[in-house]
Formats: structure tokens, C-alpha cells, sequence
């Protein structure tokens, strides 16, 4: 086993994947001779030739419309964007070519493509480039959408994400690049719509994903210090979700604290809490607390922006209300 | 601009202050760090100082008053500075009691809103508050969490009776697991164990305003521990034949079973059924315990030692003489160790070897009562209109009267009356 950093993780994902498959290619702003924005297309100009790391002009809805075509034709196209906050610009051929393409051939046209990118706030970007957009992805039938918080995960949610033969969301962090963490050698895959349990714990059950993993993953050292055994559950993968993953983990705790990096409106935490309360009634012994981005546009201002993030604190303290201990 | 003087929290847990006493008057000067004003917090009475140069401009609340930590209770500035009238929470929140303060009207103007978040330092307070609202008895929805709710219904529990610990009263699943034992104590079924879901030896109950109330006046009253006494004479015939054919039985086996055996027995199934007075009295709550562990008070040389029968309910009446007679030989001979003299939960004093007729015991702290035995003295009874002569005992009860009541302290004597009168009521 390798101790990889996530930004290398993906690159061998990439890497293994156009080695292994001809139709698979690469296109997005500086991802060639730049080699990323993020240096994840590390080497990969060189290994592979232009015509499958292809650079692209500043034109979102351009490239994920040729991205879109390519798949049409049999190709399978990995489009990167610099940053999420970019994507949206290229939310048509997303939502209304990528993910219904399938449906409105009637089955015949299916689209194998992953659009990939840091998602949510980094540090000091301020307002517009400081969102997470799980939920507006989330949203769509028609898209596969995932968020890995480990470097092994990224790997193997992008090799799966690849093979895929619908359009796959792949939802990465630029606090995320540089942590390591060890990745299994080999053919590594981790399958979409299974999330992981990254602590086990007996009172409380932390839900989380992506970045705010490592949020609950300190939370729950606090709680330990104050008796309470937190069970960390990581989403991996936001639609499909695991259901049933969720479900048993709250079973065995009664208790849960959703977090996420979004806004609290409509986010991920609402559907967890949704699933739930619904087929976990009766297991519950408080109201699911949850923990997000306060409800305004990302404060450029360092303290306002770290105030205005989810934080080990504010999820430590949620867990201490569904626990009946503040 | 003038600065607010808050209610501070004094000691960690403190969640209101009374202010006994002011140092300092409107108009004197006050430096940082002296002396304002004698707050009574909720374990000493403590000083609140000035946190600010100046002078004490207006005093938003009188001598006497509880106001909840974070309020405002006074105003420090420059002379002739104007303050507005914020902390008027103070009116609303602070309950006066009786004394120096009770006369003067709290010099607050109309209520201004805006000025209250900034004096709620404390948001814990919200959420802590609701835990001592007492059960609904009488409400026709109870609030309860699902689980507490699914426990509830497997366990066959009322939750109209379990007192909820959660926001607002609503019962969790804690207080049903508790509640289970609770509620059954209130009603006893007669020669049950009560069933405890939670296995647990014993059940923590915060301490409700009425029992706090009741623990500081009777202390008030009669010393830490307000004793009362309860005497019940109890006819011993029956206690005495079962006794003599048991032993009979022995023969010479040995072991005999002693008056001290039985009663002992006694007085902890009849605990059993009366959970309320199985209980240790502690700081903010009330312990009741599930396991029975009686306390055997023994004469030793310059003093006395109670050495403990654990879970004397469950033991048969030879085993309580053995364990009695080792206990008490060690006893004497100092060779007892502390786990073998602590954890009792209820005591007996036995002084009827010294024909004592009638006493009363001083209860053993924190246990909540003790039963005084004295000698059983053949006596002449009215059997309907026949004068006979019977074997009796007298019985006194010493009661912590902050954890038990005359009415319950009294059913528990009776209890122990009916299986002494009847020794085959044990059996049930």
C-alpha cells in the first residue's frame, strides 16, 4: 500500500484509465501543458499526446458541450473544470444535455462522461468562488454524483466514476490535493452509492462527506474526551446514497448530526434527514441536528469566513444537543 | 459609554445568583476589580466585582433578587452619563424573595427587547433549563421521542408517568429506561423485584423544586439531616414460632437463625416494595437504588461500625446469620475492610440484646433511614375483649425527611409490620 496524496490519487486514476481504455480522454482549462490547475494531469500531455489531454479555451458551456458529443459518438470524455464555481456556467449541457440524453433517446443514447473539479470553499476566495454545489447536482436525475474526502476514495470513485456508462459528477476539493493518506496498490475501485464508516461509534452518529470528513472525524475525538462515541459515517457518494448505510448506523446510535459544506437550505443534510426520519422513526431519540455553511454567500474576511464554515465545535456541540447533554 | 454589569456565573455550574447584599450604591466610585455587590450562588454566596473604572451609575436590581446569569444587573460609567434601560429582563426573569428587597419595586423601565441578546452570554441556559420541568400528569399529549415511545410500548410503561428529561419535558429514551422502576415504585405490586430495563443498580432523579424546597427549610430546621420519627409496635408471636421450628429443624446443624436475622430480612424485602425509601440522598438528586444493601449497625469497642449485607433481600435467612455474625465478629476485632462497611443503602440498629424497649437511630448518611430495633418483651395485648399476653417488638424509624415523607416512611412501616406479623408473607 501507497501513501499517495489525493491530487496523485487522481492522476493514477486517470492515468490507469486511459491506459486501459483507448476511448477514454481528458480536455479542460490548462490540463495539458499547465499540466492542471491543481497539477492533477501531472505527466499526462507527455504519456498521452494532445489528442487525448486536450486544452481548452475559457469557454465552460463549450467544452462540456464537445465533452457531451464526444459521448454521443462512443467516446468517454473525463472534462475538468478549474473550479465548480466555473461549472455553472456549463449547467446547461450538464443538466439539460448530459443527463437526459438517455432518457429522451428513449435508452438508445447512452453517455459516459465525468466532469470533474474542486468543489466548495477553499481559503479566502470569497463569495463567488467559495460554494459547494452538491446539492444542485444532486438534484438531477440523470447524474451520478460523488464526493471523496480520502485519497483512496478518490482514486477509486474516479476509476468507477470512468467506467460508468451515465454521467458522473466527481466532486473534489483544492483542501483536499495535498492531504495524504494511503491507497491500495493496484486495481483499486470503489464502487458508487456505498458510503463508508471512517469511525465506529455507539452514541451519536456523524453523517458528513468530502471535506467536512475530516470536521467530524475531530469532532468526534472531542466527544471521546468527553465519553461520547461518535460514529463517523462518509457519504462517498451523494446520489445514488446509501441508504441503507445511514439507516443502520442511526439504528444503532438513535442519534444523528448531518454535516456539509452547503448551504442549509435544500442541501445534502436535508435528504439524509429526510430518509431519516422517515425509516428511522422509531429509532430516534432526538430531532437529527445539522451542521453547515451559514446561510449567507462565503465572507472573504479570514474570522467571518471561519466563522461562517462548519467546524469541529459546532458539530461537537450538535451532538451534544441530539444527546441531551447541553 | 457606560458599561453593563452582568450576573456572572461564579462557580461552573451556576445558573442564576441572588444579589444578597449591595457594596457599592448608585453615585459611588468603583474600580476595576473591586467589589460591587455579595452574590449568593447556587453552592456559596461570592462576590461580584467591577470590570470596569467608574461610577456605579444605576442598579438595575434590589437586594433579595434571583436573576438568571447574563442579565444586567447594574450600570457603570461616567458621572452623569446617561444609561438606557437595559437588563430590564431583570423584571420579568428575577423572582424576588422575601426579605430586604422584597419591598422595593425593580427600577426597570419598559421593556427594550434589543438589549437582551447582548446580556445572554450563556446559551446552554435555554437548553438546560427544560430539564427540570416536572412530568405532565395530567396532559392528554405527553411529549416523547419515538424510541422513548417504541421502549415505552414494549416495556408496558405509562409514559403519562415518566417524568421527561428532554427539551420541554419530552420524555427520552433515558427516562423510560429509568422510568420503567419509577413508576412501579409509586404503585408497588407486593413481593416484586422491580423490573430495570437498564440493569443499572440504582437510578439518578434531579431534585425537583418542591424536594429542593423541603431539603433546605427541614435542614434549616434541624441540622443537615432533618430526622423524623415514626414507632410502630409490632406483635412478634408468629415471628417467634416460625422461628423456633425452623431452628428446630437445624437442629444441630447449627446456624441458628436469631430475631436479628429475620428482621433483617424484613426490612429489605419490604424495601423492595417501597423503593422510595432505598434511596441516598446526594448534593442535587436523589439516588434510588434497585439493589438493597442493608447497613447492620455493631457495637465495637469505643464506637460503632455498620457493616453491610449486600443485596439482603435476595438471601436466604441462613445466609444473613452467617454473614451477620462474620460481619460483626470482624467488626469487633477491627478486621473489617472499608468495601465491607460502605454502600449500604438502609441500616438497622439492633439494641434489643440490651433490653431496650424503644429508641431511635441516627441515620448513617447519605442513606435516607434507618429502622431502630428494640427488645421483644412478652407484653399484655388486647385480643379483641381478652387481655393475652404477647411476644412484641417495638420499632422505630428515623427518616431523612429531604428524600422521605411521613406518609411514605409510614406505608413502608406498615409493610414491614404485615411481614413480621406474618412471616409467610415473605414468601409471597
Amino acid at each position: 500500500m501507497a501513501t499517495l496524496t489525493y491530487r496523485d490519487a487522481l492522476n493514477q486514476a486517470l492515468r490507469e484509465e486511459m491506459q486501459r481504455d483507448p476511448n477514454v480522454f481528458l480536455m479542460g482549462e490548462e490540463v495539458g501543458v499547465y499540466q492542471g490547475a491543481y497539477k492533477v494531469s501531472r505527466g499526462l500531455l507527455e504519456e498521452f499526446g494532445p489528442k487525448r489531454i486536450v486544452d481548452t479555451p475559457i469557454a465552460e458551456l463549450g467544452f462540456a458541450g464537445i465533452g457531451v458529443g464526444a459521448a454521443m459518438g462512443g467516446l468517454r470524455p473525463v472534462i475538468e473544470f478549474m473550479t465548480w464555481n466555473f461549472a455553472i456556467l456549463a449547467m446547461d449541457q450538464i443538466v439539460n444535455s448530459a443527463a437526459k440524453m438517455l432518457y429522451m433517446s428513449g435508452g438508445q443514447i447512452p453517455l459516459p462522461i465525468v466532469f470533474r473539479g474542486p468543489n466548495g470553499a477553499a481559503l479566502q476566495l470569497s463569495s463567488q468562488h467559495s460554494q459547494a454545489w452538491e446539492s444542485w447536482v444532486s438534484h438531477i436525475p440523470g447524474l451520478k454524483v460523488v464526493a471523496p474526502a480520502t485519497p483512496a476514495d478518490a482514486k477509486g470513485l474516479l476509476k468507477s466514476a470512468i467506467r460508468d456508462n451515465n454521467p458522473v459528477i466527481v466532486l473534489e476539493g483544492e483542501m483536499l490535493y495535498n492531504i495524504k493518506g494511503e491507497v491500495p496498490d493496484g486495481e483499486h475501485i470503489v464502487p458508487i452509492g456505498r458510503a463508508d464508516i471512517k469511525r465506529e461509534g455507539s452514541d451519536v452518529t456523524l453523517v458528513c462527506h468530502s471535506k467536512t470528513l475530516s470536521v467530524a472525524l475531530k469532532a468526534a475525538e472531542q466527544l471521546a474526551e468527553q465519553n461520547v462515541s461518535a460514529e463517523v459515517l462518509d457519504l462517498r457518494s451523494l446520489r445514488p446514497l446509501d441508504e441503507a448505510a445511514i439507516l443502520e448506523s442511526v439504528k444503532k446510535t438513535n442519534r444523528a448530526v448531518v454535516v456539509e459544506e452547503g448551504w442549509p437550505h435544500a442541501g445534502i443534510g436535508a435528504q439524509v434527514v429526510d430518509l431519516i426520519q422517515r425509516d428511522a422513526f422509531d429509532d430516534l431519540d432526538a430531532p437529527v441536528q445539522r451542521v453547515t455553511q451559514a446561510d449567507v454567500p462565503m465572507p472573504y474576511n479570514k474570522l467571518l469566513e471561519r466563522a461562517a464554515k462548519a467546524s469541529p465545535e459546532k458539530v461537537a456541540a450538535a451532538a451534544r444537543r441530539v444527546l441531551y447533554l447541553e | 459609554m457606560a458599561t453593563k454589569v452582568h450576573m456572572e456565573a461564579l462557580s461552573p455550574t451556576m445558573e442564576e445568583g441572588r444579589l444578597v447584599k449591595w457594596t457599592k450604591h448608585e453615585g459611588d466610585a468603583v474600580k476595576s476589580g473591586e467589589t460591587l455587590a455579595e452574590v449568593e450562588t447556587d453552592k456559596a454566596v461570592m462576590e461580584l466585582v467591577a470590570r470596569a473604572d467608574g461610577q456605579l451609575l444605576k442598579v438595575m436590581v434590589p437586594e433579595g433578587t434571583t436573576v438568571p446569569v447574563g442579565n444586567v444587573v447594574a450600570w457603570i460609567g461616567k458621572p452623569g452619563e446617561k444609561v438606557d434601560g437595559a437588563g430590564s429582563q431583570t423584571a420579568g426573569a428575577g423572582s424576588q424573595e422575601s426579605g430586604a428587597g422584597a419591598a422595593k419595586p425593580a427600577p426597570v423601565p419598559a421593556p427594550k427587547p434589543a438589549a437582551a441578546p447582548a446580556a445572554a452570554p450563556a446559551p446552554a441556559r435555554t437548553a438546560q433549563a427544560p430539564a427540570t420541568v416536572a412530568a405532565q400528569p395530567d396532559a392528554t399529549r405527553v411529549k416523547a421521542s419515538p424510541l422513548a415511545r417504541r421502549i415505552a410500548k414494549d416495556a408496558g410503561v405509562d409514559l403519562k408517568l415518566v417524568q421527561g428529561s428532554g427539551p420541554g419535558g419530552r420524555v427520552i429514551k433515558r427516562d423510560v429506561e429509568a422510568g420503567a422502576g419509577q413508576v412501579k415504585a409509586v404503585a408497588p405490586a407486593p413481593g416484586s423485584r422491580l423490573p430495570t430495563p437498564s440493569g443499572a443498580p440504582y437510578e439518578d432523579v434531579p431534585l425537583s423544586q418542591i424536594r429542593k424546597t423541603i431539603a433546605k427549610r427541614l435542614v434549616a430546621s434541624i441540622g443537615p439531616i432533618p430526622h423524623f420519627f415514626l414507632t410502630t409496635e409490632i406483635d412478634m408471636e408468629r415471628a417467634a414460632e416460625a422461628r423456633e421450628a425452623l431452628n428446630k429443624q437445624l437442629g444441630e446443624e447449627g446456624g441458628k437463625i436469631s430475631f436479628n436475622d429475620i428482621i433483617i430480612k424484613a426490612v429489605a424485602l419490604a424495601l423492595v416494595q417501597h423503593r422510595a425509601c432505598n434511596a441516598w440522598f446526594q448534593e442535587d438528586h436523589i439516588r434510588y437504588w434497585n439493589e438493597v444493601h442493608i447497613g447492620m449497625a455493631v457495637a465495637i469497642e469505643d464506637g460503632l461500625i455498620t457493616p453491610v449485607i449486600r443485596n439482603a433481600d435476595l438471601k436466604s435467612l441462613r445466609q444473613i446469620g452467617a454473614e451477620a455474625r462474620e460481619l460483626a465478629g470482624r467488626a469487633r476485632n477491627r478486621r473489617l475492610k472499608p468495601e465491607e462497611y460502605t454502600g449500604a443503602t438502609f441500616s438497622v440498629s439492633n439494641l434489643g440484646m440490651f433490653d431496650i424497649d424503644q429508641f431511635t437511630a441516627v441515620i448513617n448518611p447519605p442513606e435516607s433511614g434507618i429502622v431502630a430495633i428494640g427488645s421483644v418483651v412478652p407484653k399484655p395485648v388486647a385480643d379483641g375483649d381478652r387481655l393475652v399476653v404477647r411476644r412484641r417488638l417495638r420499632v422505630t424509624m428515623s427518616c431523612d425527611h429531604r428524600v422521605i415523607d411521613g406518609a411514605t416512611g409510614a406505608a413502608y412501616l406498615k409493610t414491614l409490620k404485615q411481614m413480621l406479623e406474618n412471616p409467610l408473607a415473605m414468601l409471597l
